[in-house]
């Protein structure tokens, strides 16, 4: 067959195209991005796309650059959604920066794995943080964040009133038995295609941040804390199988959607779920939607108390930084508390430390959004501190989608504890 | 079924017409010939209606996301969302506006990941012509001892999926020095090469090229040899030019998954400088996922891999019969 003279006029083409492209291709490139060379100190951040945030962390190393003379602080945003992949590639190819940011359940899994550097010296100034933003293992401090995130229950005052249902606070939140009244009342009136919606669409660490506390409200947990050898009795025991039936009933009593939307929020934005189960981070669209009608309410007491997660995104320092002391310099500088109040407010998340949350507007004294700090303070609980908790997470995320959809609940459970047994053991308690 | 002869036409197509024992009869066949009446028999109705009916359904399958796609890149997030469950999900009603669009430039730098796509993807379609071309070439005319295990062994090589080889490959990545114009340097990741390189030898564009090397007479070659042609003479005069079908073949199937690549950047390619397209669309999921960017976003870099489909349609199609691959 021969060529056609269009085919000829694109293999010409492609090829004229690809000299230039090629030379192009092989003289870009070939930056270094491992940090600490000649006073330049490479930071990642999982902010690229995420203006306000970067923006916040940008003027901080603009700030920290112009302060001195001896380091240069040089920022390379990724995508949060591929970051942790992508710091891990770099790990394996000993390819780290000096300074990055982590998501704080994954400090103590990081640290073992010797990506990250103790913070040294920091713990003056780190004890006025929120325990939940600090990343420890093995008794040393890994990392710091400006901001937590709060789990609440979003819903209007109008629709309570229009059910007759209590609206509960912090100091008095809905009971099991309340909760469940509640949205049964909602169901039975048929106004709403959700009478809850858990957002059971999001993936990743949504599953175990997300659900883990209403187990935990029930009285069990992912592991038992006490040495993190075994999660036996804690993630199978009666009250964990109590949870998992609980969780089951609402798909089968079709209070929860077994999939959620794709965007919950926007669904209740819309009108079609009365109650959301979401973080903080919801906030500043449903105010915009509803104004002083939106209600951010603390999760229900399910019988040890409300609970929600802890720790959010934070900073450190990878062990292979050629200069440890420029980014430990970097890191006291960059744990000011304007600093943290100016994060905190870009973000609109709750400020790491007290004296930042008097200077960001909401969170002052009788602010709106001072019961999110609230929340943060009394019913926070730090996921499971141990190197294994990346595995305890994949394996609650399965064993919890398992349950919704239909699996027998202490079968699920029993093989998760075992799962995760084997795992803690095959790493020798992670010693 | 209908199977009333049609007159000449149909004598045409027979060969007992007027033109019949010309040597061009089947060119004229194939010319002349309505499609529906080749074979001398008219579908039945109800199967033409049903076959109709089939294609008007894979037409809705394949064609409503897209169509979704490009009309929620004109709506606000929450206008999405509210129209989907009802045929508004695909209309462009509502607040229509070009923001989402604004909004994409606003937020990642689109001209460069373009380019960066652009460039990997076009260096890696013409190397990887030239060679696997050249190595089925050798496979399949040359002929040498062992040619036949180097054969299996390049085949059995498609087994192995990519996620097997990426940490391994990630590490040889980082150990080769390579040779640019600032002299040597050690260690590939960051760079275009690292994207562009390991892609190069695939081992089905070489199957594709053997099969249809082996497929075309040797006898050009003996002929040409006898002309005082060599190897890489016959390989560029004879063979290349009559491989059409299986060039444009290898450079879709070198096309698509270079333009969609996005694991490997992931891991080799740390500066936003270098980073192609897929790993962009990461940049809009956030807690607060802007939905409209997305699919503003899609819709930008889906357009040119469609237009470049709809131009050159025919020979897509053509390529993809005469060498057997199914799409």
């Amino acid at each position: 067959m021969k060529l056609t003279p269009t085919t000829k006029r694109v293999a010409v083409g492609l090829l004229a195209a690809a000299l230039p492209l090629s030379m192009a291709a092989c003289t870009k490139g070939a930056s270094s991005s491992s940090g600490g060379a000649g006073g330049e100190l490479t930071m990642w951040t999982h902010n690229a796309g995420n203006k306000a945030e970067l923006a916040a962390i940008t003027t901080i190393v603009n700030d920290y650059n112009k302060s001195q003379s001896k380091y240069k602080v040089k920022i390379q945003a990724f995508p949060q959604d591929s970051y942790n992949q992508s710091v891990v590639a770099a790990a394996a190819s000993k390819k780290l920066p000096c300074i990055l940011d982590i998501d704080g359940p994954n400090v103590p899994n990081w640290a073992w794995a010797g990506y990250l550097a103790p913070l040294d010296g920091l713990d003056a100034t780190l004890s006025k943080y929120l325990p939940t933003v600090l990343g420890k293992w093995d008794n040393k401090t890994y990392s710091y964040g400006y901001y937590d995130v709060a789990l609440v229950m979003v819903t209007r005052k109008t629709i309570l009133d229009k059910y007759g249902i209590r609206v509960p606070t912090t100091d008095s939140p809905w009971t099991k038995d309340e909760f469940d009244a509640a949205l049964k009342k909602i169901k039975a009136s048929g106004d709403f295609q959700n009478p809850l919606d858990i957002a059971t669409s999001f993936t990743g660490e949504w599953w175990p941040y997300a659900y883990s506390p209403m187990l935990q409200s029930f009285g069990g947990d992912l592991i038992n804390r006490d040495g993190y050898k075994t999660a036996e009795g804690s993630l199978n025991g009666p009250k964990a199988v109590e949870w998992a039936t609980w969780f089951r009933s609402l798909v089968t009593d079709g209070l929860v959607p077994l999939k959620s939307g794709a965007d919950p929020a926007k669904d209740f934005i819309n009108g079609k779920t009365a109650i959301l189960y979401n973080g903080t981070w919801t906030a500043v669209d449903t105010r915009k939607a509803f104004g002083k009608d939106t209600l951010f309410l603390p999760p229900p007491d399910l019988g040890t108390g409300p609970k929600i997660g802890g720790g959010s995104w934070q900073w450190g320092i990878s062990q292979n930084c050629s200069d440890q002391a420029g980014a430990l310099d970097y890191m006291k500088f960059a744990a000011q508390d304007k600093y943290v109040a100016s994060v905190a407010r870009d973000t609109n998340n709750i400020p790491a430390t007290d004296a930042a949350a008097a200077q960001v507007k909401g969170y002052e004294k009788g602010g709106e959004n001072e019961i999110f700090l609230d929340y943060a303070k009394k019913f926070a609980l730090l996921r499971p501190v141990t190197p294994g908790y990346p595995f305890i997470a994949t394996e609650f995320t399965k064993t919890a989608q398992d349950i919704l959809n239909g699996a027998d609940p202490k079968q699920a459970l029993d093989q998760a504890v075992k799962n995760i047994d084997a795992n803690q053991k095959s790493n020798g308690y992670f010693q | 079924m209908n199977a009333t002869p049609t007159g000449p036409v149909t004598d045409i197509a027979a060969g007992t017409g007027t033109v019949a024992g010309t040597g061009t009869l089947a060119h004229v066949a194939e010319t002349a010939v309505p499609e529906h009446h080749r074979g001398g028999e008219r579908p039945h109705p109800a199967r033409a209606g049903l076959g109709l009916l089939l294609r008007i359904v894979l037409c809705l399958v394949f064609g409503l996301p897209l169509l979704f796609m490009v009309v929620s890149s004109f709506k606000p997030d929450l206008q999405i969302f509210d129209d989907l469950g009802s045929w508004k999900a695909f209309l462009p009603t509502g607040d229509i506006s070009a923001d989402n669009y604004t909004g994409v430039f606003d937020r990642v730098p689109f001209a460069q990941f373009m380019m960066n796509s652009v460039i990997i993807t076009v260096v890696t379609v013409v190397l990887g012509i030239l060679v696997n071309s050249m190595a089925a070439f050798a496979l399949a005319r040359i002929g040498f001892k062992g040619g036949g295990i180097v054969l299996g062994i390049i085949l059995a090589t498609l087994i192995v999926p990519f996620e097997t080889l990426a940490l391994p490959l990630l590490w040889w990545a980082n150990q080769l020095p390579f040779l640019g114009p600032d002299g040597f340097s050690q260690g590939w990741l960051d760079t275009y090469q690292v994207q562009i390189i390991p892609f190069i030898a695939n081992a089905f564009s070489i199957f594709l090229f053997y099969q249809y090397f082996d497929s075309i007479p040797k006898e050009l070659d003996e002929a040409a040899k006898v002309d005082g042609a060599g190897w890489f003479r016959i390989y560029r005069s004879i063979v290349m030019p009559l491989s059409g079908p299986a060039i444009a073949t290898v450079a879709i199937l070198t096309f698509l998954p270079m333009w969609n690549q996005y694991l490997w950047p992931l891991m080799s390619v740390q500066t936003e400088e270098l980073r192609p397209v897929m790993v962009g669309i990461d940049y809009f999921k956030q807690l607060n996922t802007s939905w409209g960017q997305i699919m503003a976003y899609a819709t930008m870099i889906t357009a040119p891999v469609l237009i470049l489909f709809i131009a050159f349609q025919r020979s897509f199609i053509n390529s993809m019969a005469s060498s057997g691959v199914k799409g």
